[in-house]
C-alpha cells in the first residue's frame, strides 16, 4: 500500500489559490466564459420510449437533448445548470400518471413536460394537478384549450389540433375544392377532423358530402372505398398506425390511373416514414398539413439550419447520420420550443425552486406574443393565457418527385377560435 | 397455534403493516403501494376465477373498465357523486361478469379463454364506438366533486391511501371468507374434478357462475376505486394486456393463494418501475423473470412456499 505525499512536483496551496481566484475571476469577466452554477434544475420527460409513440419518443429525447446543450451552453436557467431526467411512459395513462409521481416524489423534478400522446396527457394530468406541479404538454390535443384539465397544465409549445383542422379549409376551399369526403380512424383523433374540418369548410360554402369511419381494428380498406362519393373534389384522409401504407396502396389500386379527387392529409399518418417509400407513389401530387416542413424549404428561415444541425437533421427530415431515420419532424420542435418557454417562464418568474411553481405557471400565463428565434425555430406564435394554448403558423405541402415542398403557409389568425375556458380564473 | 390463528395472524399482519406504510414509507412509494392495493383487489378477483375455480379468463379487462366506466361516467355525465358512483361501478362489474358467464360459461378450458377475450376485445371496441359517451381512446378525467366519499377528499393523497386501504381490507376479509367457507371448498372442487363434483350433486355451471360473478364484482371495484383514486378513466384499461395483468399477478404471487396477488402485484410493480429506470428493454427484463419463475416455481411464490411447508396458507 502506498501513501501519497506532497511533494516538490505538486502545486503549493498559495498556487492553488491564485488559480482559482484567477478561474473565477476569469468567469464573471471574460466573454463567452457562461459557465452556470449551483444546483441543476431538474426537469422530468415524460417520454414514450416503448409502446405506440415510440418512433416520436426517440426524435423527442434528441430534440430536447440538443435544446438542453444549447441552453447550458449559454448560462443556463437562472445561473443555474439545466438536467432532463428521462421515464419511459410506455405511452400509457397508468404509466404516465405514475411517471409523474416519480419525477416529483423521488427524483425532486421542478416540472414535467414533453407528453406527446392525448390519452397520455389526460391520464397523467390530473396527478400534476394534484402535486401542483407545472405539466407543459407537447401533445397537439385539444384536450388542454377545451377545458377538460387543470392550471398546472398547459401547452406552450404545439398547436393543438383543432387550430390546425380550421386552418387548412381556407386553402382546401380556394385551391383544392369544396365537396369532401373525410375518410378517417374511428377514435378520437379522427372525431377531432371529422368534427372540426367539417364546421371549418362549412363556413368557407364548402362541403363534406360524406364521412367514413374506419374502426381502428381495420387492416384493409378496399371495401371502404366505394363509399366515396362519385363527385368529391377532395378526399380528406387522416389514416393513422401501421395500417397507412396499406391504405394508401389499396386507394391507389382503387383509383388506378383514372380520374381520382385531389387529396389531402395530415403528415401525422408518415411521420417517421419516408415518403419515397415504395407503395407510397400514389401520394405523388396530393397534399399534406405539416407543423414544420420535413424538407427544408427554399425559403426557410434564418435559424431554420442552426436548429437542424443542432438537433442532427438534415435538409430531407432525415437523421444526419442515417437517411433512412426519418424524423417526426412536424412535431418534434415542440420538445425544443417547450424547454425554451419553460426558460423563459422561469427567468421571468425568478424561479428559485419547487416554492415557485405557481409563480412559474403565472409567469407563463402572462405570455403572449412569442418571436421567431432559435428558441421558436418552427415561427413566431401567441400564446392565450387564458386556455393555456398556444396558436402559430402551419404548412401545406405537396408530394412532389418523392419529396414535401411546401406550398402556402398560414397566418397565426387562421387557426384562432373562441376561447372555450378561463384556466386563470381557477385556483392553484 | 391452530390453523385458524396463523391465518388470522399473517393476514392482520399484513393489514398492520399496510397500514403502517402509509406513515412510514416516502410519498413516492406510499402512493405505489395505493395503486398496488387496488390492483392486487383487481387480481384477486382473478385469482377467485382463475386460483380457486380454475376459469382461465382473458375477458376481465372487460370487468375492471365497466367498474371504472360504470363510476366514472356516472360523474362525468349525470354529475352523481362518488358514493353512488361506486356503486354502479361495482355493479357494473358484476353485472359484465354474470352476462358474459352465461354464454362463455357454455365452453371450457381454451375455448373459455377466446371467448372471454372476443368479449373484453367487443366491450373495448364499444368504448373506441360510443366516444361521446366514453371519452374515446382519449379517455376523460373525473372531476373532484366526484371524489368525495364521506368528505374524504380522495384528491389528496392520506384520503387516497386510506380509501385504498380499506378497500384491500374489506376484499381481503372477504376473499378469505369465500375460500374458507362451504362455496370456496365447492369452487376448489370444480377446480380440480369437475366430473366428480357433478356427481356429488353440485351444478358446475352454477359454481361457476356465481364464482365469475364474484370474481367480477372485485375487478368491478378495483376499477370504480382506480377511477376515483387516481381520476382518470380511459380506454387503454380495456385493452388485452389489462385482462393478462392480473393474470400475470396470480402466477407470480401464487394462484389459488389469498396473498398471492398482492405479492405479484407488488413485485411486477416494482419490477417495472426499477428495470424501466436501467434500461429501456425492461418488459425483455420481465419477461425473463416470468420464464425463470415459470421453471423454477410455477405455483408462484406463495404457491412453492406453500408446497415447501406453509400447508396452512389458505
Amino acid at each position: 500500500m502506498t501513501r501519497r505525499t506532497l511533494n516538490k512536483a505538486e502545486p503549493s496551496r498559495r498556487a492553488v489559490l491564485k488559480g482559482i481566484g484567477a478561474g473565477l475571476l476569469a468567469s464573471t469577466v471574460m466573454p463567452g466564459a457562461v459557465r452556470a452554477q449551483g444546483a441543476p434544475i431538474k426537469l422530468g420527460f415524460q417520454l414514450h420510449v416503448t409502446g405506440i409513440g415510440a418512433s416520436y419518443g426517440r426524435w423527442y429525447q434528441r430534440t430536447a437533448d440538443a435544446a438542453l446543450k444549447m441552453i447550458n451552453d449559454a448560462g443556463g436557467i437562472n445561473g443555474r445548470p439545466v438536467e432532463i431526467l428521462y421515464e419511459d411512459d410506455g405511452t400509457d395513462p397508468k404509466r404516465g400518471a405514475e411517471v409523474v409521481d416519480k419525477f416529483v416524489n423521488k427524483h425532486g423534478c421542478d416540472l414535467v413536460f414533453g407528453t406527446l400522446f392525448s390519452h397520455v396527457v389526460i391520464g397523467s394530468a390530473p396527478r400534476a394537478g394534484e402535486l401542483k406541479v407545472p405539466y407543459l404538454v407537447c401533445s397537439e390535443g385539444y384536450h388542454v384549450a377545451s377545458g377538460m384539465l387543470n392550471r398546472w397544465t398547459l401547452q406552450p409549445g404545439i398547436t393543438d389540433a383543432r387550430s390546425q383542422i380550421v386552418s387548412m379549409a381556407p386553402w382546401v376551399a380556394a385551391n383544392l375544392g369544396k365537396k369532401v369526403t373525410m375518410i378517417f380512424p374511428d377514435f378520437a383523433f379522427g372525431h377531432d377532423h371529422r368534427d372540426f374540418f367539417t364546421a371549418a369548410i362549412a363556413a368557407q360554402g364548402g362541403e363534406v358530402i360524406a364521412q367514413i369511419a374506419v374502426p381502428p381494428t381495420e387492416t384493409s380498406f378496399t371495401r371502404y372505398f366505394p363509399q366515396i362519393p362519385a363527385d368529391t373534389e377532395v378526399l380528406y384522409h387522416v389514416m393513422v398506425g401501421p395500417a397507412v401504407l396499406t391504405f394508401v396502396k389499396e386507394l391507389g389500386e382503387f383509383y388506378g390511373s383514372g380520374p381520382k379527387p385531389a387529396m389531402f392529409g395530415f403528415i401525422d399518418s408518415l411521420e417517421a416514414v419516408d415518403i419515397a417509400t415504395p407503395g407510397l407513389e400514389f401520394l405523388e401530387g396530393s397534399h399534406f398539413w405539416e407543423g414544420h416542413n420535413r424538407m427544408k424549404p427554399a425559403d426557410a428561415g434564418e435559424h431554420e439550419a442552426a436548429y437542424r444541425a443542432a438537433v442532427g437533421v438534415d435538409d430531407n427530415g432525415a437523421s444526419v447520420s442515417d437517411p433512412k431515420d426519418v424524423a417526426t419532424y412536424s412535431h418534434m420542435f415542440s420538445a425544443w420550443e417547450t424547454l425554451y418557454i419553460i426558460k423563459a417562464g422561469m427567468e421571468a418568474s425568478g424561479y428559485q425552486g419547487p416554492a415557485d411553481r405557481q409563480k412559474f405557471v403565472e409567469a407563463v400565463e402572462a405570455m403572449t406574443e412569442i418571436p421567431y428565434g432559435i428558441e421558436h425555430p418552427q415561427g413566431a406564435k401567441r400564446f392565450n393565457g387564458k386556455t393555456h394554448q398556444v396558436f402559430g403558423t402551419q404548412n401545406i405541402s405537396q408530394v412532389q418527385g418523392g419529396k414535401l415542398v411546401r406550398v402556402h403557409q398560414t397566418s397565426i389568425e387562421d387557426g384562432l377560435y373562441d376561447d372555450a375556458v378561463d384556466y386563470t380564473a381557477q385556483p392553484f | 397455534m391452530t390453523e385458524r390463528g396463523k391465518i388470522l395472524l399473517l393476514h392482520g399482519g399484513v393489514l398492520l403493516a399496510l397500514f403502517a406504510a402509509q406513515y412510514l414509507l416516502p410519498a413516492y412509494h406510499a402512493n405505489n403501494l395505493a395503486r398496488i392495493m387496488v390492483l392486487a383487489v383487481y387480481a384477486m378477483g382473478y385469482n377467485i376465477a382463475f386460483g380457486y375455480t380454475g376459469l382461465l379468463s382473458l375477458g376481465h379487462a372487460l370487468f375492471f373498465a365497466m367498474g371504472m366506466y360504470g363510476a366514472g361516467m356516472a360523474v362525468w355525465l349525470v354529475e352523481w357523486t362518488a358514493l353512488p358512483a361506486i356503486a354502479m361501478g361495482l355493479a357494473a362489474g358484476a353485472v359484465a361478469a354474470g352476462a358474459v358467464g352465461l354464454l362463455a360459461l357454455r365452453t371450457a378450458g381454451v375455448s373459455f379463454m377466446i371467448v372471454t377475450l372476443m368479449f373484453a376485445q367487443a366491450g373495448y371496441l364499444l368504448i373506441l364506438y360510443f366516444a361521446r359517451y366514453t371519452g374515446g381512446d382519449e379517455g376523460f378525467v373525473v372531476e373532484a366533486f366526484g371524489r368525495r366519499p364521506f368528505g374524504l377528499d380522495l384528491v389528496q393523497d392520506g384520503p387516497r391511501y386510506a380509501a385504498a386501504f380499506c378497500l384491500f381490507a374489506v376484499a381481503l376479509a372477504g376473499n378469505l371468507a369465500l375460500v374458507r367457507s362451504r362455496f370456496g371448498r365447492v369452487m376448489l372442487a370444480m377446480r380440480e374434478n369437475e366430473a366428480r363434483s357433478r356427481m356429488l350433486g353440485y351444478n358446475p355451471f352454477r359454481v361457476k357462475l356465481l364464482a365469475l360473478v364474484i370474481s367480477g364484482l372485485y375487478a368491478g371495484a378495483a376499477g370504480a376505486f382506480y377511477a376515483m383514486l387516481f381520476g382518470y378513466v380511459g380506454a387503454s384499461f380495456a385493452m388485452v394486456q389489462y385482462s393478462i395483468l392480473p393474470l400475470l399477478y396470480t402466477l407470480l404471487g401464487g394462484a389459488g393463494v389469498v396473498l398471492g396477488p398482492l405479492l405479484g402485484a407488488g413485485l411486477m410493480f416494482y419490477l417495472i418501475d426499477i428495470a424501466s429506470g436501467l434500461t429501456s428493454a425492461y418488459l425483455m427484463v420481465v419477461g425473463a423473470v416470468l420464464v425463470v419463475l415459470v421453471l423454477f416455481a410455477p405455483k408462484g411464490l406463495l404457491g412453492a412456499l406453500r408446497e415447501r411447508g406453509l400447508k396452512w396458507l389458505p
